[in-house]
């Protein structure tokens, strides 16, 4: 139940910075630093989110099949595969060294 | 069947099947993480914005709190108020249509539109993409949704793998030159820095200040990281074309619009 209040709260959240574009005078936001900002920070947080779910296991890092995930998932990058077969690439990865006992 | 002679109608299709089919990686996420169907659902319906509904599931997917989720996907969703802006300037919206424009404005139904140079062109590219999208990724949030509760153990199946090549799969297309690698490797860094001291989501709100630290006080591209994670025009143009150089342009009529830009 506690889980649905912040999810809706980031739903509503998420809303109004898109509405907010739309609705202030455009000179607010057309500051070059705040277009900056909102690019860094989107860089910074996918590439915090990306290393997060490789390595993090509650408060320890762990060094499991998950990385192997994240290689795949780079070659596949690297060879412009589309996004569904990079994602299968990293999903193939992890369970195929399961499979053979790297955790 | 006028409208389908439109390039930007045809884009805008093409662009929400695409996107729509990897919905299905974010419902079967959604309910691996620990949500339920109707909460992954939510996140579609209402949140709508890949980036933001990722970092969610993917920080309480790592233990997180709530409160922790909903922030990392808020700092996400900063950048499309700077798309909202700009599509304002471009589409003008009136009445009801600004508040249904808002919802749909998202990386590739603003790249669509601004990767047009007509009027009439950037506003049926819009909202081919938006509400293309919006459908196509709700249908297929629900079917992933609905094969990831059958699953079983989401990790013999590797979806916590899956989950790092999506989140490697939104960054990749951002990282075109030296100095968003070096972001995002300055970002990884301190997330593992962190990690042993803090509670689960907060790294990720760490790296965030980091991001926006770096923002304040460099000088680069002031439309860094705003890409799409898709680029609806990749096929129409040569490898390196980005439609979206100029976000914070409100008039973006150049002849050769995709000319120029890094490989993606």
């Amino acid at each position: 139940m506690n889980l649905w209040v912040w999810l809706l709260l980031a739903c509503l959240l998420g809303y109004a910075w898109k509405l907010l574009g739309y609705l202030v005078p455009a000179s607010l936001l057309r500051h070059p630093r705040m277009s900056r900002i909102a690019g860094t920070m989107t860089i910074g947080l996918l590439a915090s989110l990306t290393i997060v779910n490789a390595v993090a296991s509650g408060q320890t890092l762990a060094f499991d099949a998950r990385m192997g995930a994240l290689a795949a998932a780079g070659i596949a990058l690297w060879l412009r595969a589309p996004f569904l077969v990079v994602v299968l690439a990293g999903a193939g990865a992890a369970a195929g060294l399961r499979l053979l006992g790297w955790s | 069947m006028k409208l389908l002679q439109s390039p930007a109608v045809r884009v805008g299709l093409s662009i929400s099947i695409a996107t729509g089919l990897y919905g299905i990686s974010f419902g079967a996420l959604g309910v691996t993480s620990g949500l339920d169907f109707w909460q992954t659902m939510a996140l579609s319906l209402l949140l709508f914005s890949g980036g933001s509904q990722f970092a969610f599931i993917g920080v309480v997917a790592g233990g997180g709190s709530g409160v922790a989720a909903m922030g990392a996907a808020t700092l996400l969703g900063m950048r499309n108020g700077i798309y909202g802006m700009q599509l304002n300037a471009l589409l003008q919206p009136r009445g009801w249509r600004k508040f249904a424009a808002a919802h749909v404005t998202i990386d590739e139904s603003t790249a669509t539109s601004t990767g047009q140079t007509d009027p009439d062109e950037q506003r049926r590219g819009f909202w081919t993409a938006g509400v293309g999208i919006f459908v196509l990724w709700n249908v297929f949030t629900a079917v992933g949704a609905l094969a990831g509760s059958a699953l079983g153990d989401p990790k013999q199946w590797g979806l916590d793998g899956a989950a790092v090549a999506a989140f490697l799969g939104l960054l990749w297309p951002r990282l075109k030159g030296r100095e968003p690698v070096a972001i995002a490797v300055v970002c990884a860094l301190a997330t593992v820095l962190a990690v042993p001291f803090v509670p689960g989501g907060v790294p990720i709100l760490i790296a965030a200040v980091v991001a926006a630290v770096i923002g304040w006080f460099s000088h680069g591209r002031s439309d860094e990281g705003l890409e799409p994670d898709m680029d609806p025009y990749a096929e129409h143009h040569h490898p390196g074309s980005d439609p979206h150089r100029h976000p914070h342009r409100s008039h973006p009529h150049r002849s050769h619009p995709h000319s120029g830009g890094d490989a993606k």
